[in-house]
């Protein structure tokens, strides 16, 4: 590499000075440039694009083929009453990639590049979990047309079916930011995929999204009914319209309320973890 | 007052299942405008520490670092608009070109989207980047990184330049390279922090240098001045046959102020003196009576590496074997 000496003053002399654009108008810019860089990084290396729209069509076919003849749900299909089940499953597990990519992301030293530039810190977990948004819509939109290729119909009307699309896809993005904490707090981006499965894997699968709780044992079909998944299950499947006549959902306020309980869930984690997680931005260099 | 200056800066790590480490402990240093200061120290020294202190990555505990009379403390955002930091381990994203990276952040120091752009395309140009242009920077090699990494530092042209062991893991001619860039930006009137283990880089780049150890400065000048602090010089010898070296040693023994040393191929050998050309006369007497051929023989001054080992009572190179290490701990 030879860099003439002369072309380096005439380049450091030509350099663009630094603007100081407003708060907002720098927020929105930063928000925008981190996001941009996401979208870069799924259409560069689309394995997490493959596996996120795979994954959830197999899931839809699996429970609609295989066990839709073994499992029977009374006054009811089994594949209208699963599809909010594996809705619900799906963008849980989405809402992972945001921790798992913000502690590559410190293991990488980019952040470190980010934490020294005059941009918004909260900007570059804005940005990561818009990524996790994306896509997870993507899943979302792959589900709803493989299950109306099978069968699974909205039985309510449409506005309430789109409210129940929005309502899963909101409750992942407050999730995102639950993991991007994580991700900020772990040593190594594998611990979050351990963390990931140790949690969500009995929150998804001991709850009211592939059986209904009513025929779980008594401590299981407890736990399945104070579950927030479920919570967020049943209100989907209400908003669709699959809730099955006549189904005995839980006592629990948050199975005789699943909408509000989500919402309220919802509120609860980004006001919690939106500025923990921007806190602990602030100081990941000085931890161990 | 000086353009950075930093006053008994003190921070305390606190590791998961590890004692406590006092990784600065007392520092203070001052840089003038336009000059370039080497920061020197063995793996360990807090070196790094330093650098994210000035460059707000971390707080420190106590202490106060002003640059321009802005506290990075108090105003870091301030701070941020002025500075460029090419940090000891790449910071690019992997999966943009070097030209998306250098764009994304001129956009982050909030350049027009024109301007960034252009000055974007101006450092690929000067910093013969073409390779890595339109290619995701994954796959390029540690040196291609560390330059796409110095380019982002300099999308705007800032007022201080940190540089955290520029060609640490570079081979030979990348080093070489780097070099030549430091010099460029430095007689471009850039003010230059860097950091460094190689005492031959800080001689070369830096107008003047502190020498750190365990988190404080242990001495601070001129590369000369540093050198003149040991004091002498040291004779030096290379022999036709390695089978004169032990009569050779047995000569500088009697001269010298310590022990010879004797350089790998066991045909060198050299000795530090208190007077050198009285020394080196008798040296070269004896070797002569004793009808030995030399192929050379010269009087050096003293190199940072005895300054180092002077200072600190070991030599600089201690730390080395750690540096495969790397990434985990930063
Ligand atoms: N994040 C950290 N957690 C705990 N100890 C650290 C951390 N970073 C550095 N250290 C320790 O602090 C000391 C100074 O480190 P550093 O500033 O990286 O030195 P240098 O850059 O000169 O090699 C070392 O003993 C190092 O092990
Ligand atoms: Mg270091």
């Amino acid at each position: 590499m030879t860099v003439a000496a002369d072309r380096v003053t005439t380049s450091l002399e030509a350099a663009p000075v630094p603007r100081e654009p407003s708060p907002l108008a720098a927020w929105f810019s930063d928000g925008w440039i981190t996001t941009r860089r996401n979208l870069i990084k799924i259409k560069r290396v689309p394995d997490v694009l493959v596996f996120t729209t795979l994954q959830p069509i197999m899931f839809v076919l699996l429970f609609s083929y295989v066990y839709s003849g073994s499992i029977q749900i009374p006054g009811s299909d089994y594949k209208e009453f699963i599809m909010a089940g594996i809705f619900a499953q799906t963008v849980v597990f989405g809402a992972t990639w945001s921790g798992y990519a913000t502690a590559q992301d410190i293991r990488d030293g980019i952040i470190d590049r980010f934490r020294t530039l005059p941009m918004r810190p909260s900007a570059v977990l804005v940005g990561r979990t818009n990524g996790d948004l994306l896509i997870n819509s993507i899943s979302m939109v792959v589900m709803i047309l493989t299950g109306l290729v099978v069968g699974w119909r909205v039985r309510s009307s449409l506005l309430e079916g789109l409210a129940g699309v929005v309502l899963l896809l909101a409750f992942a993005y407050a999730l995102s930011w639950v993991m991007v904490f994580i991700g900020l707090s772990v040593r190594s981006p594998e611990v979050i995929n351990n963390v990931s499965f140790i949690v969500l894997f009995p929150l998804t699968f001991i709850s009211n999204a592939f059986v209904p709780s009513e025929n779980l044992p008594t401590p299981l079909r407890i736990f399945a009914e104070w579950n927030p998944v479920s919570a967020l299950v049943l209100a989907a499947r209400q908003l669709f319209g699959n809730v099955p006549p006549g189904m005995q959902v839980g006592d629990t306020w948050t199975m005789q309320n699943p909408v509000q309980a989500v919402l309220i869930g919802i509120a609860v984690l980004l006001a919690v973890f939106v500025p923990l997680s921007v806190w602990r931005f602030g100081r990941i260099g000085s931890r161990a | 007052m000086a353009f950075l200056e930093a006053e008994d800066l003190r921070v305390t790590y606190h590791p998961r299942k590890a004692p406590v480490v006092k990784a600065l402990d007392g520092l203070s240093l001052d840089v003038p405008q336009g000059t370039v200061f080497g920061l020197l120290g063995p793996n360990g020294a807090g070196k790094s520490t330093t650098v994210k202190v000035l460059t707000t990555l971390i707080r420190a505990d106590s202490g106060r670092a002003r640059i321009d009379g802005i506290d990075v403390r108090e105003d870091p955002e301030e701070i941020r608009r002025r500075i460029g930091v090419a940090g000891q381990y790449a910071a690019v994203d992997e999966n943009l070109t070097a030209l998306e990276n250098l764009d994304m952040v001129g956009r982050l120091y909030h350049l027009s989207r024109t301007d960034s752009k252009r000055r974007a395309e101006e450092l690929v140009a000067l910093f013969d980047l073409g390779e890595a242009k339109s290619r995701p920077v994954k796959g390029f090699s540690g040196g291609m990184r560390r330059r796409i990494d110095l380019a982002c530092a300099l999308v705007i042209s800032p007022a201080v330049l940190f540089l955290d062991e520029p060609t640490t893991g570079l081979d030979p001619r990348s080093r070489l390279g780097m070099w030549d860039v430091i010099e460029s930006l430095a007689s471009a009137g850039t003010t230059v922090l860097l950091t460094t283990q190689y005492l031959e880089e800080a001689d070369r780049l830096a107008d003047d240098i502190a020498v750190i150890d365990r988190g404080q400065v242990i001495a601070r000048g001129t590369a000369d001045e540093l050198k003149a602090r040991v004091g002498g010089r040291r004779i030096q010898l290379t022999l036709v046959s390695a089978d004169d070296l032990p009569a050779a040693v047995a000569a500088l023994q009697r001269v010298g102020t310590g022990a010879p040393d004797v350089s790998g191929d066991g045909r060198a050998a050299s000795v530090t003196v208190a007077e050198g050309a009285p020394a080196l006369a008798e040296v070269l007497a004896e070797l002569a009576r004793q009808g030995i051929e030399l192929h050379d023989a010269g009087m050096q001054r003293p190199t940072l590496d005895d300054v180092f080992l002077r200072l600190t009572g070991h030599a600089a190179e201690d730390g080395e074997a750690d540096e495969t290490e790397g990434r985990k701990g930063s």
